[in-house]
């Protein structure tokens, strides 16, 4: 087996019996990206220099005895809504396509007290706005399972280079949906942790209530460990839960004896293709032969999540996008006076995709329409976390499909916004009750992944992480790699 | 039913976005969608509903009124547009 088709759990060993050095791994990870990336271009700014440096650093810390991270001297690749000091950070917006950040995000902060290989930065939908990186100001990004096809949004980059072997473990972002539908569309595990759960400080915002970010990787004992690298409390962000963080990998036991398993009805309704429906099904029937109990759920009010999403994230992306105004940093197109110089930035530097947004989202807030509009949806918010709240008293974790399709053609849907958006209506509920939901390979239709998601309680990361490892040691969908 | 081209000039300008006539048309028939994400949402009764700004029962999260190094200026400036010494620069504001 190839080092780059390894999970970090397997590299981390030859690591720690000195079979391999960091710099050979890193090494292997480096041709990877050369082989591959013309093919899926996941990568906004490729950094392998800096990568085998910091390998070589590792390499020196562990040649003196000194104590490592699981993660020490594994590459990674970060989306690039997550700010790296001194390293490009463009969101995939023209705005931003020339923004050195000053700073590290805190999770990157984290990463690098962890020994981070920093292998690049990946492609999203611009802004974190989409489900296909179709939208990202730059290129598109590829499904490694399907050319032709799109990886999903809007870390649709960190998926890509997760499938196709260019990273030992990646992050993207979430809220809509946008680590678990491109985990689900190139068969690997994302994980949305809890609102609060990971600092969001170094994220750049899209909507503050509603933004996580989350490992994506090849399986779910890799996801245990990046999440126990990122998680925690952070004085720098007043959103971020000051609750300890367990060691995740103490949940991969494998027993789910007893564990009681939710179906919300709403989830496998029409919209939810044939071959999804038959996965999710096949996924009831293993954990019911590993003990768990199945039944049948509702979440009632799932029908109204996606129109209260398309108010308040939009509203919450336009007071966090009104900073690009050319003055302080990004994108400045001159204009005759300052207002216009505001109008003319802003035009030249947003897509489509964004401006629609933002002049959504505007509205929503305008004098004369907040009431009605964002204050409205919030209340409806509460009812759907309500509905959760429900259900996850009488279950532990609620099983769904993450997508209601396999991954679409490139162009297919991105004439159609509202076509678009369909893809986020297994996702989008989640966000809104702020609950932790994890996607993982729960099979295949025509050589292309079908996600599976596990929804749980509050800060129960420990306890998604039991049940997804026990069916994917049960399963071998994870095994498998594109044939790229 | 579109939103008036006087409501998507005014919101497009609440937005400092400068838009086309052609954008104004655009911008008109997608707003509208919004007033049918609205009207499905108002088929729901919220009285006595508290709205959820945030999930988490977190409030004031302060912390001690102590002096801590900020960005020092070089590095606040390096990514500015224009500038002038130690000021990032920009249109004149004030008229006359």
């Amino acid at each position: 087996m190839k080092l780059y088709e390894m999970t970090l759990a397997e590299l981390q060993a030859l690591l720690a019996k000195g079979e391999v050095t960091a710099r050979e791994v890193t090494e292997a990870f480096v041709r990877r990206v050369e082989e591959v990336e013309g093919a899926i271009h996941a990568l906004v700014t490729f950094t392998p220099e800096l990568a085998l440096s910091q390998a070589e650093e590792i390499d020196r810390r562990r040649r003196a005895g000194e104590p490592l991270s699981p993660l020490a001297g594994l590459p990674a690749v970060i989306k690039d809504n997550i700010v790296t000091q001194g390293i490009r950070t463009t969101c995939s917006s023209r705005i931003l396509e020339n923004f050195v950040p000053p700073y590290d995000a805190t999770v990157v902060e984290k990463l690098k007290k962890a020994g981070l290989v920093l292998l690049g930065k990946a492609n999203l939908d611009e802004f974190a706005m989409g489900s296909s990186v179709e939208n990202s100001a730059f290129f598109k990004t590829l499904n490694p399972w399907d050319l032709s096809r799109v990886p999903g949004g809007s870390s649709g980059g960190s998926a890509a280079a997760m499938a196709a072997g260019e990273a030992a473990y990646t992050l993207g972002s979430d809220t809509g949906g946008s680590v678990r539908q491109p985990a689900a569309l190139c068969g690997v595990v994302g994980m949305k942790p809890t609102y609060g759960r990971v600092s969001r400080y170094g994220l750049v915002a899209f909507a503050s209530s509603l933004d996580q970010i989350g490992p994506i990787t090849r399986d779910v004992r890799d996801n245990a460990l990046v999440l126990g690298a990122i998680a925690g409390h952070d004085p720098r962000d007043s959103t971020a839960a000051p609750l300890e963080v367990p060691d995740y990998t103490t949940f991969l036991d494998g027993d789910i004896r007893g564990l009681r398993i939710g179906l919300p009805r709403e989830y496998l309704a029409a919209g939810i293709e044939a071959p999804v429906r038959q996965a999710v099904e096949e996924a009831i029937r293993l954990l019911s032969d590993l003990g768990a109990e199945v039944e049948e759920c509702s979440l009632p009010h799932t029908e109204y999540a996606l129109s209260a999403y398309y108010i308040i994230a939009p509203a919450e992306a336009s007071s966090n996008l009104a900073r690009y105004d050319g003055v302080r940093y990004g994108l400045r197109v001159a204009g005759d006076d300052l207002i216009s110089t505001y109008g003319q930035t802003r035009r030249q530097g947003f897509g489509a995709e964004v401006k629609r947004r933002v002049m959504l989202g505007t509205y929503a807030l305008s004098s004369g329409y907040y009431d009605a509009y964002y204050l409205k949806a919030q209340k409806v918010r509460t009812l759907i976390r309500q509905d959760f709240d429900r259900a996850l008293a009488r279950y532990d974790v609620l099983l769904t499909p993450t997508t209601p399709t396999t991954a679409f053609k490139v162009g297919e849907k991105v004439d159609d916004p509202l076509t678009m958006y369909m893809s986020d209506v297994c996702t989008v509920p989640i966000n809104l009750a702020g609950v932790p939901a994890l996607s993982i390979p729960g099979g295949f239709h025509q050589g292309l992944p079908i996600g599976i998601q596990f929804i749980g309680r509050p800060f129960a990361e420990g306890l998604l992480y039991r049940v997804a490892y026990a069916f994917e040691q049960s399963t071998a969908f994870h095994k498998q790699r594109p044939p790229l | 039913m579109k939103l008036s081209k006087e409501m998507v000039e005014h919101v497009a300008k609440l937005a400092r976005l400068s838009i086309t006539e052609e954008e104004v048309e655009q911008f008109s028939v997608q707003l509208s969608r919004i007033l049918e994400h609205m009207e499905k949402l108002n088929a729901l009764n919220t009285e006595g509903v508290e709205p959820t700004f945030h999930v988490l029962d977190l409030k004031n999260v302060l912390r001690p009124d102590e002096v801590k190094p900020g960005l020092p200026v070089q590095e606040a400036l390096a990514n500015a547009p224009e500038r002038e010494g130690q000021l990032f620069k920009v249109p004149r504001i004030v008229e006359g």
